[in-house]
């Protein structure tokens, strides 16, 4: 029987070791899997890389993860929305190693990772400064960048229903990172609101399958 | 330069939105392009785009009301409208660099005469750089609308011969709506001048521009209202 309903956020988490790589799935407020990120926090995992689009906000979630140390680099779009006083501090102190992607291509790169897919080329920031150092190719009439797929051995995934298969639905513009975040990272550990027996969802209503899922935690738990 | 040469933002929003065609997929980014939406005749049923994945959008509620799971790029709540749809990021990136949006509007700290944009970076040693999704989007929408004031605080040209800080997008703008002027971006013309403030002459606007003008045959005059 496949069962990945985890007992509690505690345990969700406590496979992520110190050096890993983490996605975590939010854009602002939104989409943030804050039960899971304070789970990662007492969980005391360091030297962390994260890959979320922000890099978080005041001194609580994503932000105080870094406040605290423990995350060696960003790979993020855009880690200056106001409040992102804790990043703004380390990234000034020269503490925190920033890798700056355009949004579209984070994205791309993780859905790339997820779908088997080698390195691509895309529109966006050729000609600007993101394209330094990379392949830039015209190709009828438009530039391009090559871009390497982007992986992770972890992602934290907010949820809104999920069963013990892990199938998942997402809350309105919550879904945000969660489908491709899901798909390229080696464990997936998604919170959800509810977990509902397995078949409830209908099957077109479900919004990343289970097989993208490692681990389901209510976020109670 | 007389301060009632200048037209209000609402007017510049006013002219950008008159400008916007009927059934039309559009983003809007920060500052003035935020003003554009409530000049959008609800008769063309112009279809608002928010880059996290919201298709629909009616307009920001008031206040903490609202949901924190339906935001816009500036992170405020939305309602949503009729007919809308929620997709994922990476779909609602396809939508934007896949060429599927009619126009962005989106403010800008410099454009330059072969339409490069700069937006994102003033370069400053200590400015924390963030670029969301405006590369993605300049690189795929099918008209870039740039809509800003026509000078910086400090009073510097923002419409150059070549863009002195980092660049969003390489020859991508189309359109740019200011303060003082309309102008359309030709690959091979430059700036063209389509509109001038009732009161600025060519002269003023000229010497509120780094890059040379051209002017249209026929150039409106755009008056407060």
């Amino acid at each position: 029987m496949i069962n990945k309903i985890a007992p509690s956020l505690r345990e969700a988490v406590a496979p992520i070791t110190d050096g890993a790589s983490v996605m975590i799935t939010g854009f602002g407020d939104s989409g943030l899997p804050r039960e899971l990120i304070d789970a990662l926090i007492d969980h005391g995992a360091g030297d962390l890389t994260i890959i979320s689009n922000n890099a978080g906000t005041e001194r609580v979630g994503l932000a105080r993860l870094l406040d605290l140390g423990r995350v060696r680099k960003m790979i993020c779009s855009y880690p200056k929305s106001s409040g992102s006083v804790v990043f703004a501090e380390l990234y000034r102190a020269g503490r925190i190693e920033l890798e700056l992607v355009p949004q579209g291509t984070l994205l791309e790169r993780m859905r790339a990772a997820g779908a088997g897919l080698g390195p691509f080329f895309t529109p966006t920031g050729y000609g600007t400064s993101i394209a330094e150092g990379k392949e830039q190719r015209v190709y009828e009439g438009k530039g391009y960048v090559l871009e390497q797929p982007l992986a992770a051995d972890f992602a934290l995934v907010k949820g809104y229903h999920g069963d013990r298969w892990g199938n998942l639905t997402y809350r309105f513009a919550a879904r945000g990172f969660g489908p491709v975040m899901c798909m390229a990272a080696k464990t997936t550990i998604a919170q959800v609101d509810d977990i509902v027996p397995l078949g409830l969802i209908p099957p077109e209503a479900v919004i990343t399958p289970g097989i993208f899922v490692s681990r389901v935690v209510r976020k109670d738990a | 330069m007389a301060a009632n040469k200048k037209l209000s933002r609402d007017r510049v929003a006013q002219l950008t939105a008159q400008d916007i065609a009927p059934g039309s997929y559009i983003n809007i980014g920060l500052g003035i392009p935020t003003l554009v939406p409530k000049y959008l005749d609800p008769e063309k049923e112009v279809v608002l785009h928010s880059e996290n994945g919201i298709l629909g959008i009616e307009g920001l509620m008031p206040g903490d009301e609202g949901d924190e799971d339906l935001i816009n790029a500036s992170k405020q709540r939305l309602q949503l409208i009729r007919g809308s749809s929620i997709v994922d990021q990476s779909l609602s990136f396809a939508m934007m660099r896949g060429g599927h949006l009619d126009a962005t509007i989106l403010g800008a700290f410099q454009v330059a005469m072969n339409g490069d944009i700069a937006s994102w970076s003033t370069g400053a040693e200590d400015d924390i750089p963030g670029i969301g999704g405006a590369m993605d989007l300049v690189a795929g929408a099918r008209r870039v609308i740039v809509v800003m004031e026509h000078l910086a605080k400090n009073g510097r040209p923002k419409l150059m011969k070549s863009c002195t800080y980092p660049l969003t997008g390489v020859g991508v703008v189309t359109n740019i709506y200011t303060d003082m002027a309309i102008i359309d971006v030709d690959p091979t013309e430059g700036f063209v001048v389509r509109g001038i403030a009732e009161g600025l002459t060519r002269e003023e606007l000229q010497a509120a521009t780094d890059a040379p003008l051209k002017f249209a045959d026929t150039v409106m005059v755009l008056a407060e209202r």
